[in-house]
């Protein structure tokens, strides 16, 4: 059966600040265009993650009064610190010893969910047509291989595909131009940089897992608007990552914690990492006596301008994390998401008007703020590889004494999924019980959530090859997708002497790292149907 | 005949509910809220007896604060025809809902009024029965089948032993079970569309309604957490233990 069609100017896929200001700037340049906008959450927000402290750059250029216009953007940053932590001792770096990537005085504190339910707000006073809980599930294509459009999952399918009563089919939307705004490891962008060779010539990319967590903490402890980093302990010295620690309003914080996907030892658990992370004393006495709100994940792009593909294609635009143009010394990423969605607007606007060629959006966004941000930035990440002294070292002169200006670029060399090694070569850790009032073991995290996926439909974690988790992964690796994967959705269970490999797919809150990690890029993410995954609130 | 459904907008099924600090109430900040899930399945029962040619027009009313409306658009999104959302801020109590209930029905005339059997947030299963009692009109609740006849329905109802069918005249209420059907999903066009339908805003003031609240709330608390369990070595413990420290033998 043909699915119904509907056609508009511009489809946007994805409700994140980056297609959100896409979707903006489109109807701020010209009303009359139709623009839809597809978010796979049940509500806009409700799969944003984010730390976050804001860049308000790229808002003040798409909506210069935000202020006026009751924006949750408030908690201004008032106070920074940086921490090296060492196993008990923690110790203090200068601020003014930071290089001005980590400066924050003019930044604001904010939850990115609701910035983007705001935003959406926004949008549809301008008549932009939103519709939550519509995953883009596929790419449609034209005869001569260029982007036409895409189509929504089918819902009400059984999980062994078989039609329910409920059965509602998928549509196709087609477009002038189709946005991809899907976010870090979007599952459609990926197979269009696959398909369009968007990647070619460029580094592999570098992703990273962030974790986060709501604390409402006691006023003694609280300081609205302080902005804290941590380098250091508990990760070892070849292991990237650091933690965030906001103070935001009503005596919540936003407590966080990155680490690079290129971590080598397939014991390590990330979870663990930030659960064992918070018994720190100097992060445990700011929550001792608190309580947690709210968790979750989501992976985060690292690679900057050296794994940038190539951002547009016949009929279609890469926007945003989808491309990935995420700031990684800074862990910012939606002012320059946010960029890349007006430049990509006012590409849609002159092809649609003027007939320009796409390929203009990426001459304009190289000659953007957000590029040249991108590019001082751009050797800091792989400069970690040496280790973190080094690293710290190279990005000191990198920074403050040749404000990014250095004339060469440092390469990353291999995908995230290259670089475990074989389990019986590296130590194996052994991370401290939890203890249900600082830490807590996956099961509770994930009820914070909110996530779920209706019954009964097909499981949206594809294998390709079944057997090889147990056949291969499981002796190999000691199946790391049992540690990686933040809410335990990879189980391997034993009856009578014999593995079982065993997906909780309901769990999942799509924060795409299986997909990133798995060593032999066995496991896909893909849609599952609209209104699955979490529910997250001010996150 | 005409069907008017009551759907009420709560806190998502999915999502954990948190205590106020200050335990005068839930936390409904930042939170995603939705339909109550049984009023999906009114709905879905109306619709489909819509369909079915037996009814001609399908209302949604709903009550509450200016973002309740979105529960009367999801309804219309999956074929109710129009919605009314009548405006109040604050806790209403079941028999307040009831009694702005019946100013509706008694305004619109309808044949049947379809709600869920009772709200996930309060858990009350108190407004179907207050409304039928407040429009001296028969009843039927927790329907987990409804066949509709000339001029009676017959219900099958869950109850505790089981299922139990009756017949009730029209005009009644019936308050639907999860079991009734599966609720559709909203395609869409059918999204599109709804926007488009007439929805009409009454202001509770203008009802005439005594809305007060006749419970005073005097503090809302967690349960207590459950202590965790822990293992005996063999029944000889076991009994020790019931007897020493639970003391229940
Ligand atoms: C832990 C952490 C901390 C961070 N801290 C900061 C910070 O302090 N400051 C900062 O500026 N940035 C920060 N970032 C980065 C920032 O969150 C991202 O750069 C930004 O969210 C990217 O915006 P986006 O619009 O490209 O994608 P996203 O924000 O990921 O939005 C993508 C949206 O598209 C939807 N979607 C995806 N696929 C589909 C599909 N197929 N169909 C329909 N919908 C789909 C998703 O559900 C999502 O809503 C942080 C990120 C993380 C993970
Ligand atoms: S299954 Fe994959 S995408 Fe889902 S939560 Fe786990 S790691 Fe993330």
């Amino acid at each position: 059966m043909s699915k119904e069609v509907m056609e508009y100017d511009a489809v946007i896929v994805g409700g994140g600040p980056s297609g959100l200001a896409t979707a903006i700037k489109l109807k701020q340049l010209d009303s009359n265009l139709n623009i839809c906008l597809l978010e796979k959450g049940s509500e806009i927000g409700a799969h944003i993650l984010s730390g976050n402290v804001f860049e308000t750059k790229a808002l003040d250029e798409l909506i210069p009064n935000w202020k006026e216009l009751n924006s949750p953007v408030k908690t201004k940053v008032t106070k920074e610190k940086f921490l090296f932590l060492g196993r008990h001792k923690s110790l203090s770096w200068p601020t003014w010893l930071l290089p001005s990537v980590q400066k924050n005085h003019k930044n604001y504190i904010i939850s990115l969910a609701n910035l983007c339910r705001w935003l959406a707000e926004q949008a549809e006073k301008l008549g932009v047509e939103i519709f939550p809980g519509f995953p883009a599930s596929e790419i449609i294509y034209n005869q001569d291989g260029s982007v036409k459009g895409i189509a929504t999952q089918d819902m009400g399918v059984d999980k062994d595909g078989n039609k329910k009563d409920s059965y509602q089919p998928g549509m196709e939307l087609y477009a002038k131009v189709t946005v991809f705004a899907e976010g870090c490891r979007g599952h459609l962008g990926k197979q269009l940089i696959k398909k369009f060779n968007l990647d070619e010539g460029k580094n592999p990319q570098q992703y990273g897992i962030g974790f986060k967590e709501i604390w409402e903490i006691s006023e003694k402890n609280h300081q609205e608007g302080l902005v804290m980093h941590t380098a250091g302990w508990p990760l070892d010295n070849n292991t990237y990552g650091g933690s965030f620690v906001y103070h935001a309003e009503n005596k919540q914080i936003f407590l966080g914690y990155v680490i690079g996907l290129d971590y080598k030892n397939p014991h390590l658990s990330p979870f663990d990492e930030f659960q064992r992370f918070k018994t720190h004393p100097a992060i445990k006495k700011i929550i001792e006596g608190g309580k947690r709100i709210s968790y979750g994940a989501r992976a985060l792009i690292e690679g900057g301008i050296q794994s940038l593909p190539k951002m547009f294609m016949p009929g279609a635009l890469l926007v945003g994390c989808n491309a990935g143009t995420l700031n990684m010394p800074k862990i910012k990423g939606s002012h320059t998401a946010m960029k890349s969605g007006i430049i990509a607007a006012e590409t849609i606007n002159e092809h649609i008007k003027e007939n320009k060629d796409l390929s203009i959006y990426e001459e304009k966004f190289k000659r953007s703020w957000a590029y040249k941000e991108l590019y001082a930035a751009r050797n800091i990440k792989p400069s970690f590889g040496w280790g973190l002294i080094p690293g710290i070292i190279f990005t000191g002169i990198d920074q403050i004494l040749f404000r990014g200006k250095l004339p060469f670029t440092l390469k990353h060399k291999h995908a995230d999924h290259e670089t475990l090694k074989s389990a019986n070569k590296m130590p194996k850790i052994d991370y401290p019980k939890y203890d249900n009032i600082i830490t807590f073991d996956k099961t509770s995290s994930v009820y914070l959530t909110g996530t779920n996926h209706a019954e009964n439909q097909p499981v949206h974690l594809k294998l390709t090859n079944p057997n090889l988790p147990i056949d291969y992964t499981l002796d190999k690796f000691d199946e790391p997708a049992q540690r990686y994967c933040p809410v335990g959705v990879y189980e391997i269970q034993r009856e009578n002497n014999k593995a079982k490999f065993v997906i909780n797919s309901q769990n999942c809150i799509h924060c795409k790292t299986c997909d990133i990690k798995e060593p032999s890029q066995n496991i896909n993410w893909v849609t599952p149907e609209g209104g699955g995954g979490p529910k997250y609130g001010n996150m | 005949m005409k069907i008017l459904v009551a759907v009420k907008r709560v806190i998502d099924y999915n999502v954990q509910v948190r205590v106020k600090e200050d335990n005068s109430g839930v936390v409904t900040e930042n939170i995603k809220m939705s339909t109550n899930p049984p009023d999906d399945n009114a709905v879905e029962e109306a619709v489909k007896i819509k369909e079915s040619g037996k009814v001609k027009e399908v209302i949604a009313v709903t009550v509450g604060e200016e973002k309740a409306q979105e529960t009367v658009r999801k309804a219309l999104a999956v074929g109710v025809d129009r919605g009314i959302h009548v405006k109040s801020e604050g806790i209403l109590e079941p028999l307040a809902v009831s009694k702005i209930l019946q100013k509706i029905v008694e305004k619109e005339k309808p044949d049947l009024v379809f709600m869920g059997k009772q709200a996930i947030d309060d858990d009350c299963n108190q407004t179907g029965q207050m409304l039928a009692a407040l429009l001296n009109w028969p009843q039927a609740t927790f329907a987990s089948k409804i066949v509709v006849k000339d001029k009676s329905l017959e219900v099958t109802r869950e109850i505790d032993e089981g299922l139990e069918t009756i017949e009730v005249n029209i005009p009644s209420v019936i308050t639907c079970d999860l079991r009734l059907n599966e609720p559709r999903y909203a395609s869409l066009p059918n999204i599109m569309k709804a926007k488009k339908k007439p929805l009409e805003q009454i202001n509770v003031a203008d009802l005439g309604v005594d809305t007060k609240p006749r419970i005073e709330q005097i503090k809302v608390e967690e349960p207590p957490k459950r202590k965790s369990g822990i293992k005996v070595a063999n029944v000889a413990e076991l009994v020790q233990k019931l007897k020493n420290e639970a003391k229940v033998i």
